[in-house]
């Protein structure tokens, strides 16, 4: 939408190019926009990136299978479990590993705890951009931090959890793992509510975010886009429903779906998502079975990274993270080393629609659009 | 009516507010150089050396499997020997540069002889950015007493791993002599 003049004055204007980051605190990192302004209008934007490039890709190239997974928790950091999930699932896909019953039911429960720790931290800096400085990311921290300290209890750290391993996971849960998840699960709908409350019926957010950024379904279908910004859109899909890997086709949920696919929209999914979230936890934590965490063979894997030599061949093991899609593309040549490693991070994928979104809004409004979007910097540069 | 929203989403931070004061639950919050928050049994940080009774028989047989599988490559060893070039099961080098390591915990999975394990310390803040962080063999030495207090259920299973070990190869030895 090109921004005209409606009664042009005789005098001439002049458009202005803004350089928004890499140093502007709304970019959520490292990331840069240039944005040319007709007044307060957008008329063209243009997003770079790569100031956080780490060559992830190349590096895993020169080191054995395993060597990699603490590198993949440094991909999206917020979420490192669900990044281990989906590296672990491609390679097992590679070598056709089994993982055990209970492992299957460790990695889903880390993963959907990981889903709750991401949508409510981005739903406190979306509001943080829209102005409600710090309150509700504080509130959100303080229910993050619960579920980290479960991360750190059983994994050993907060957020570099480097908990999967091929075959199934590093350590048992605790002995206290099962009740206290339970707690936090059993009492995050009553902040989930809160947490509503404080902003969703909000006049003032409703008049910023509604019908602005609106991204319609066949844009985002055609640009690749997943998860719950695709879902916004109004599309109904789900990696979990639609591959059903590891053992999601087990679990009763819903897959909640937008309507307009404005900001506001993409806020109200992510909340719908984590009340989802919590149903398949409770589901998880009710049925989870006793019996090994990892398999034999995976085990002295773990153990011996040098003897771990997928057969040749390529796979790519994709699960439905936070984010969206996130993929791991991974060719063997039958060696210690993978031959080539190729990430599909969603966050970098659902960045290139933010020009489409941004035309014709004002410049305030590029910011709690690309908050909406949810990016996180060490994902989309790798 | 128009902005119940607004009032409503100040009632919460209200609310919030002065449950700060009464519940546990709304203050989460401590004072950090006073007050610590107890450490979890499996958090880990940076990696030390262990030695059993004296500091000069550690269990490290310096067989460089750690700094092989290293992800970052931040150990380095180097063989000792004795006065004839004899190689010699000790490390004479045992380097961890802490500015490169990063804390995956990969080395304690791999070494097969419970040498190396993640260590609770944290406050290890220098002013020097290279020498000061790479931590010789010295600084990185700590007792099996140190391991069983910050780690009391792993120390019980690595223990029992190693008294059986050490059966297995004994006898042997013993037998000639008697």
């Amino acid at each position: 939408m090109q921004y005209e003049l409606k009664d042009a004055p005789a005098f001439e204007t002049q458009t202005l190019e803004v350089s928004l980051g890499p140093q502007h605190p709304s970019t959520h990192g490292v990331f840069r926009m240039n944005v040319v302004l007709d007044g307060e209008t957008i008329v063209k934007l243009k997003p770079v990136m790569g100031y956080l490039h780490r060559n992830h890709e190349k590096l895993a190239e020169n080191m054995t299978w395993l060597g990699s997974m603490p590198y993949t928790d440094r991909l999206d950091y917020i979420c490192s479990m669900t990044n281990n999930f989906a590296y672990a699932l491609a390679v097992e896909k590679l070598a056709n590993l089994e993982v055990p019953e209970r492992a299957q039911y460790i990695r889903v429960i880390m993963a959907e705890l990981t889903r709750l720790v991401n949508h409510t931290l981005l739903i406190g800096f979306l509001l943080n951009d829209l102005g409600a400085f710090f309150t509700p990311v504080l509130y959100a921290f303080r229910e993050r931090e619960k579920i980290l300290d479960l991360f750190e209890a059983v994994a050993g750290s907060r957020m570099m959890c480097n908990y999967l391993r091929f075959g199934g996971v590093k350590v048992d849960l605790t002995s206290d793992f099962i009740p206290r998840a339970r707690q936090i699960i059993n009492k995050y709908p009553k902040f989930l509510d809160e947490f509503e409350k404080l902003l969703s019926e909000n006049e003032i957010l409703m008049a910023r975010c509604q019908n602005v950024g609106v991204l319609p379904k066949e844009l985002a279908i055609n640009a690749g886009i997943s998860g719950p910004m695709l879902r916004a859109s109004g599309v109904p899909y789900d990696i979990r429903k639609v591959d059903g890997y590891s053992i999601y086709n087990r679990f009763k949920f819903r897959v909640p779906i937008g309507e307009k696919g404005d900001v506001y929209d993409r806020y109200y999914v992510r909340i719908l998502e984590m009340r989802e979230s919590i149903k398949i936890l409770d589901q998880a934590i009710k049925e989870i079975p006793d019996g090994e965490f990892i398999t034999k063979e995976g085990g002295v894997g773990a153990r011996a990274p040098r003897n771990f030599k997928p057969p040749k061949g390529d796979a790519y093991g994709r699960i439905e993270a936070p984010k969206g899609e996130l993929g791991f593309y991974l060719v063997s040549d039958g060696t210690v080393k993978p031959y080539r490693y190729h990430v599909r991070p969603p966050s970098f994928i659902n960045l290139t629609i933010l020009e489409d979104m941004c035309l014709g809004q004002k410049v305030a409004d590029a910011i709690i659009i690309l908050g909406s979007i949810d990016i996180v910097l060490g994902e989309v540069d790798r | 009516m128009f902005g119940l929203g607004v009032l409503k989403g100040m009632w919460v931070t209200f609310k919030n507010f002065v449950l700060s004061y009464f519940s546990k639950d709304h203050l989460v919050t401590v004072q950090y150089p006073e007050e610590k928050i107890p450490e979890k049994e499996r958090f880990r940080n940076f990696p030390f050396l262990i030695y059993d009774d004296k500091p000069e028989d550690l269990r490290c047989v310096s067989c460089d499997i750690c700094a092989k599988e290293c992800p970052p490559k931040c150990i380095t060893i180097v063989r000792d020997s004795d006065a004839q070039g004899k190689p010699l099961k000790r490390p004479k080098v045992f380097d961890i540069d802490f500015s490169i390591c990063m804390n995956c915990g990969i080395c304690e999975e791999v070494c097969p002889f419970d040498a190396i394990f993640m260590d609770h310390e944290f406050e290890i803040a220098e002013f020097g950015r290279f020498e000061d962080l790479n931590y010789h063999k010295e600084d990185l030495l700590k007792s099996n007493e140190y391991f069983a207090k910050i780690r009391p259920q792993d120390v019980a299973r690595i223990d029992a791993k190693r008294r059986e070990k050490t059966k297995k190869t004994e006898p042997p030895q013993t037998t000639p002599t008697t």
